[in-house]
């Protein structure tokens, strides 16, 4: 039963999600097409880092950087494999077989470099961490601008055109059925506990590294899907993409849905992508924007839209079905409102 | 040799500016335990300053030492009046906060700054204020002739009397931390700032004190980096500024003395590395340097080690 029920939950969403997908694509006009493929992959990094900064409480600086590998490895297989077919299958299906088997590369290599990115730096603690992951970014970037094989700072150009609606539709609910089952499993629960308080789940026994290593290799990997579909989709990858502007953005999604909040992330990821366009003459002024939504936000409602809840927990959605809590929901309380009660004082 | 020495003229001067810079960093993670994020901005902000300042006072047509002066300070005085308001209007409502509420608070005002920076001009007389994205050049406040020559390494003067006063506030900054009441307090509230307001300290106003003393140091780093560098737009105070943040670490984060060489050392590490290897890396050294600190050492050159108690 249990097994089933798993199962089933994760299955279901793509069920329900694939006809919402189709629906989508007829209804979004094609200009914005586009924008919506860029929303989709927007998801997919909100709600994955949303793993390390929002389930975990670990702040992480570097998710572009991860983008990077994934993106790059891509769509060095894509252009390595473009003019192979596979034999007995027809064109299309072996090249959607390419685009999956270059993506999974992607998320692979993202996964290696959030290990060795994350077993030294995730001994380091809140400021050091965001620091040490801003900086493990520009050393990426850095060092695929220096390498002739990636094509230094020009890039890679001429990718073939993969990504669509359906690539990015599944991945983004692939994305969020991972994050939701992640968090309501015993691992989640270890995850919310290092959040909570880290050395007071390291006294219950919560391998605490160990966790913060898995969950921060589980981000990187969807941050390496992330990559690979977007150099397919703009049909170009450069080190510029990559920088730690985008990491930030990335950052003022999550936080402003919520840290730990995946509908939020979600919500935060579609509607800040669509502002964005919807704004495009005021461009100059968006990062100013983002600037300001960042200080205010933290002023009025340090916990973001959604705190810790997710929209079925907000009561206009109280009565519809929903999953079942497997423990009280908590009261919205955010990592970011966990008060020091040392005032200023000392912690390293 | 010549090439050696070469080096080690331009890693001490970009160490000074990472050091004027740090110093920042260390005294208001000091007070505050708080990586102030916005700091190599007002840093950015410093080197604007003196540039306006500049074009009203018509430097660009004839230099003076009094100008100069007058220049400095002022930039000085606008960046200590920013870092104020700063910590009064989005630090100072956290204070109580998680420290990653105020993190996240502190990358938003660095980029408000940036980009604010960004903006095209809606200000056109005197000055054209924002600046907007393209590079400025920062005028010559002074005019002193040949660059030196030292066993064949040439040394620009501006370089060598840009030492000199950093050299000068930092030896300032050393008396004001050691030798006055508001430095005593300083370092107490740094300590311990609940048992140092029990002890009747206004804490608050040593922080904002601290702020302003920071800012104004990244001031003078932003005018003396200009002065020998003067391209100057909105984005370069990001790198200085999170370099700077790698100083501070490296010589033990709270530690006047530590930013000093902290600084010192990293200019003459990332010149050397650069300058023998490639200096395409350039950028990627500061932040191993960094990686390699936290891992090795992570209370730095001259830090204390702590131990977390519960």
């Amino acid at each position: 039963m249990g097994r089933a029920r798993a199962f089933l939950r994760s299955v279901a969403p793509f069920l329900v999600g694939a006809p919402i997908l189709a629906l989508l694509q007829r209804v979004i006009p094609p200009g914005w097409q586009p924008v919506a493929v860029n929303a989709g992959v927007d998801v997919v990094l909100a709600v994955s880092l949303n793993v390390v900064n929002g389930f975990t409480g670990q702040f992480s600086l570097g998710h572009a950087g991860f983008m990077a590998v994934g993106g790059y490895t891509a769509a060095k297989i894509t252009l390595a494999l473009a003019g192979v077919k596979i034999a007995f299958l027809p064109e299309i299906v072996s090249d959607q077989l390419v685009f999956a088997l270059a993506l999974s590369a992607g998320m692979g290599m993202a996964a290696i470099a959030g290990f060795l990115v994350g077993m030294p730096s995730l001994r380091l603690r809140g400021d050091y961490l965001a620091i040490v992951t801003l900086g493990f970014g520009e050393i990426i970037r850095s060092i695929i601008e220096n390498m002739k094989f990636l094509g230094q700072a020009t890039g890679l150009s001429g990718l073939p055109a993969h990504t669509n609606f359906a690539w990015v539709g599944i991945s983004a609910i692939a994305t969020i059925v991972m994050a939701r089952r992640l968090a309501v499993s015993t691992e989640g629960r270890a995850l919310f506990a290092i959040r909570e308080d880290e050395v007071a789940a390291e006294a219950m026994g919560v391998d605490t590294t160990g966790y913060k290593v898995r969950a921060f290799v589980i981000s990187a990997a969807y941050a390496g899907l992330a990559g690979g579909l977007l150099v397919h989709a703009i049909l170009l990858v450069t080190p510029k993409m990559f920088t730690f502007i985008r990491s930030i953005e990335v950052v003022v999604m999550v936080v402003l849905g919520g840290l730990g909040s995946v509908t939020g992330s979600v919500l935060a990821a579609v509607a800040l992508r669509f502002a964005l366009e919807g704004f495009r003459e005021f461009q100059q002024y968006r990062m100013v924007v983002y600037a300001l939504l960042l200080v205010v936000l933290m002023l009025l409602r340090p916990q973001g839209i959604f705190g810790t809840r997710e929209i079925w927990d907000l009561a206009p959605f109280r009565r519809l079905p929903r999953p079942r809590p497997l423990a009280p929901a908590p009261g919205g309380a955010s990592p970011t409102e966990v008060r020091d009660d040392a005032g200023t004082g000392r912690r390293a | 040799m010549t090439e050696f020495l070469q080096h080690l003229a331009n890693g001490l001067s970009v160490g000074t500016i990472y050091a004027l810079i740090a110093l920042g960093y260390t005294m208001v993670y000091g007070v505050l335990k708080l990586i102030n994020f916005a700091h190599g901005d007002v840093y950015m902000v410093g080197a604007f300053a003196g540039y306006y300042l500049g074009q009203v006072l018509g430097t660009e047509k004839e230099p003076s030492f009094v100008k100069a002066a007058f220049i400095t300070m002022g930039a000085m005085v606008i960046c200590g009046a920013l870092g104020f308001a700063i910590e009064r209007f989005a630090y100072r409502p956290l204070r109580h906060r998680a420290r990653l509420t105020a993190l996240i608070t502190a990358i938003g005002v660095s980029f408000l700054l940036e980009y604010g920076f960004q903006l095209p001009p809606f200000v056109r007389s005197p000055i054209e204020f924002p600046p907007g994205p393209s590079p400025r050049f920062f005028p010559q406040l002074l005019e002193l002739g040949e660059p030196f020559e030292l066993f064949g390494a040439t040394v620009p003067r501006i370089d060598v009397l840009g030492f000199a006063v950093a050299v000068v506030l930092m030896l300032g900054l050393q008396w004001i931390v050691y030798r006055t009441r508001f430095g005593t307090a300083m370092r107490a509230a740094s300590f311990d700032p609940q048992v140092a307001g029990l002890m009747g300290i206004p804490v608050n106003r040593i922080i904002s004190g601290t702020f302003v003393l920071g800012s104004a140091l990244a001031a003078a780093a932003g005018i003396i980096n200009a002065s020998s560098r003067p391209k100057i737009e909105p984005l370069f105070g990001l790198i200085s500024g999170l370099k700077a943040f790698v100083a501070a670490v490296l010589g033990g984060i709270g530690s006047v003395p530590g930013a000093m060489a902290g600084g010192m050392v990293l200019g003459l590490t990332e010149e050397y590395v650069a300058g023998y290897t490639s200096s395409q890396y350039r950028d990627a050294i500061a932040f191993t340097v960094l990686i390699l600190v936290l891992l090795v050492r992570p209370e730095g050159l001259f830090g204390k080690g702590q131990v977390e108690k519960v």
